[in-house]
């Protein structure tokens, strides 16, 4: 078990031809997801690969070929119209890896997920993965190993630390997700937490915040009044200054609210096991599940 | 990004909202030629800086005659303002905005924001204009009102009407405050901003709502649609090294610490800040090299980080995903070499090679200390700054 993705999972490739939507395809099949088609306009007809089938649009895309997920690396100037194309044709699962698409585009989509059936991962994020079994997004394969805990995460490399890690303690992982570092972005920390407490294989999640927003606060809510799993939370960005955007478009501390000290204090009172620095996410996991 | 009060008063004349007249000056002299096109009885002197709280640190200024206009112009520009919002150095003033006088019967709050929790627009009111919203917001919140509008729909009359109501205003101007809220509404979308705060708003003795003061910041990411953003980018507003770094496509943020940091990803970027400080020492910037990190890019951030000379002792935190340590590595000691590195560099690479790496780095007759982990790599980093 795991959540959202598995080896049986089919899985579309929105911006196949493209630079990065190419190379992290080829990375993704090595891994051994089963990557079932591509879609960019005008190069419909091709193969990908040799192998895979490339169409026009997704909608063409589903006619032939069975779609759980698309995962999308188009430029953020068309981002927004790829996903809202992907909620329109249904798709279950859309995972959109590109950064720097305009919040109001992220607005609308947002209004287009309300009432859909789609579940939405990222912007700006280096998207899912169920270890040995299921790549969808840019992460490094290797680092990751069947095992215990998930991850979830607002950042990329900081995720991989901390996957580094529970791997080499002989934790191993479940399934990751890197949500996104946007200010709007598909689903929030407390979607998936709520199916990882479901998840039967995931003893423990470990949970990656950073400065700005209050995501952080309204997950930790839902850990304190529904979880049994322990829940082991860092936060970056202690040492950020107010109003500067760190790098994500979402980190940053406005009118003196998003702080990481205020985050900290209203995740350890609700608790969540807190993790002083990332070189200790493992260890802290350890000792939580005692 | 942030712009100026004048730039922002652009766009919103851009949009069909009324504002006062002013005219953007840059001596006395031109204040004065202003102060006598404007034709009003007294005319405000407001210094253009890229901060708030201007009021409150002498940087608005009511002149009663041209010649007022003149030397207040002249004692402002070149000042350093330092207010609430500027941090101690302050903002030097280069330009002031000239704007005719108003007969001022009330002063309200208004601002448009994105809400991230529910990833709509809200606006928040107040009857407190003037004021800082943070303040009004920390001692008497029932003094504010929120309003979300559901972005599946966007705004309808009951939402202003909710406004309307709270901010107590007279019923005779319902039309008038419905029409300025629908386009500063639409403004907002239209300009892709990221947060609109007039304050205050004034109701004058007219009975006109006028927006006295406009702070605009804009969405960077949606640049590609609006070519006037660059035109509104002001250097002397913002740390020069700041902007070398930006247009040699690296994310950089200048701290006061003097660990310089050079990290590959965001979110790891700052966490090792924060365990460069949980160690004693404090990290001199934020720089978040990116995914590929090799040898020319390495350069260019080594340079960047040694223009700031508060910095003493260099520590690389690179987790190769995608890409393999040992060119990492081979990438750092090019760039060191090139550039004639002096500074002692404690480096910390995972990922694939990174064994590999961790012996080009020590074979390489350069100055540099391998850190096992993130924690270990902060701590002998630290040692070295604190001596």
């Amino acid at each position: 078990m795991s959540i959202l993705v598995n080896k049986e999972t089919s899985v579309i490739v929105q911006g196949i031809t493209g630079k990065e939507g190419s190379f992290h395809a080829l990375k993704c099949l090595e891994y051994g997801t089963k990557i079932t088609a591509g879609v960019t306009p005008f190069k419909g007809g091709s193969l990908f690969n040799n192998s895979i089938p490339v169409f026009n649009t997704v909608e063409e895309a589903k006619v032939n070929v069975k779609i759980d997920a698309t995962v999308i690396f188009v430029p953020a100037v068309f981002a927004s119209s790829s996903v809202i194309e992907a909620i329109e044709s249904e798709i279950p699962l859309i995972v959109c890896i590109t950064e720097g698409i305009p919040t109001v585009d992220m607005m609308n989509v947002k209004a287009a997920l309300r009432g859909s059936i789609s579940i939405m991962i990222g912007p700006n994020c280096p998207g899912i993965i169920t270890a040995d079994e299921c790549k969808i997004g840019i992460m490094p394969g290797f680092i990751h190993k069947k095992g215990k805990i998930a991850v979830l995460s607002r950042s990329g490399t900081l995720t991989y630390e901390a996957v580094n890690q529970l791997t080499k303690a002989g934790l191993g992982e479940t399934t990751c997700i890197g949500i996104g570092g946007d200010p709007i972005i598909g689903s929030s920390f407390l979607t998936f937490l709520k199916m990882f407490e479901n998840d039967p294989e995931t003893k423990g999640v470990v949970l990656i915040g950073e400065i700005g927003g209050t995501q952080e606060e309204e997950a930790s809510e839902y850990v304190k009044n529904y979880m049994k799993k322990p829940v082991v939370g860092f936060i970056a960005g202690k040492t950020a200054p107010e109003g500067k955007r760190m790098g994500h478009a979402g980190a940053i501390i406005s009118g003196g609210k998003g702080t990481a000290s205020e985050k900290l204090k209203i995740m350890e009172k609700n608790g969540i096991h807190i993790a002083e620095n990332p070189s200790v996410i493992a260890e802290t996991m350890i000792k939580a599940l005692k | 990004m942030d712009i100026h009060e004048y730039q922002a008063k652009e766009l919103l004349t851009k949009n069909n909202i009324k504002i006062l007249r002013s005219i953007l000056c840059h001596s006395g002299n031109e204040a004065y030629n202003a102060a006598i096109n404007l034709g009003s009885q007294a005319v405000v002197v407001k210094a253009q800086v890229h901060a708030g709280g201007r009021g409150k640190a002498g940087g608005v200024k009511i002149a009663k005659t041209a010649d007022d206009a003149k030397s207040i112009t002249e004692q402002m520009i070149g000042m350093t303002l330092i207010t609430a919002q500027t941090g101690k150095e302050g903002k030097v003033v280069r330009k002031v905005l000239i704007e005719e006088g108003a007969d001022i019967k009330k002063e309200f709050y208004l601002s448009i924001t994105i809400d991230r929790k529910t990833s709509n627009i809200a606006f928040v009111v107040s009857a407190e204009g003037g004021m800082e919203i943070e303040e009004i917001s920390k001692n008497s919140p029932e003094k504010i009102l929120t309003v979300l509008i559901n972005h599946s729909y966007g705004i309808k009359s009951y939402h202003v009407l909710k406004m309307f109501l709270f901010l107590n205003f007279d019923k005779s101007i319902f039309s008038e405050f419905n029409n300025l809220v629908n386009l500063l509404y639409s403004a907002f979308l239209a300009e892709d901003m990221s947060m609109l705060e007039i304050n205050p708003l004034i109701l004058t003795g007219n009975g006109n709502l006028i927006p006295l003061d406009a702070k605009i910041a804009l969405d960077d990411n949606a640049a590609f649609r609006h070519p006037y953003y660059n035109d509104f980018i002001d250097e002397d507003e913002e740390d020069p090294l700041e902007i070398k770094a930006k247009s040699v496509g690296l994310n950089y943020i200048r701290l006061e610490g003097n660990v310089g940091c050079m990290v590959n990803g965001a979110g790891l970027a700052m966490a090792t800040m924060d365990t460069i400080k949980e160690f004693g020492a404090a990290p001199a910037n934020f720089l978040d090299v990116g995914g590929t990190a090799d040898s020319k890019r390495v350069e260019t951030a080594f340079n960047i980080l040694l223009s700031d000379k508060n910095v003493r002792a260099i520590f690389i935190n690179i987790f190769g995903g995608i890409v393999k340590c040992d060119m990492v590595a081979d990438g750092v000691i090019t760039a060191a070499k090139n550039i004639g590195l002096k500074l002692p560099v404690v480096i910390r690479l995972e990922g694939t090679n990174a064994d590999k790496a961790s012996e080009l780095l020590e074979n390489s007759g350069l100055n540099f200390i391998v850190g096992n982990s993130l924690a270990d790599g902060a701590q002998k980093v630290s040692k070295i700054v604190n001596g």
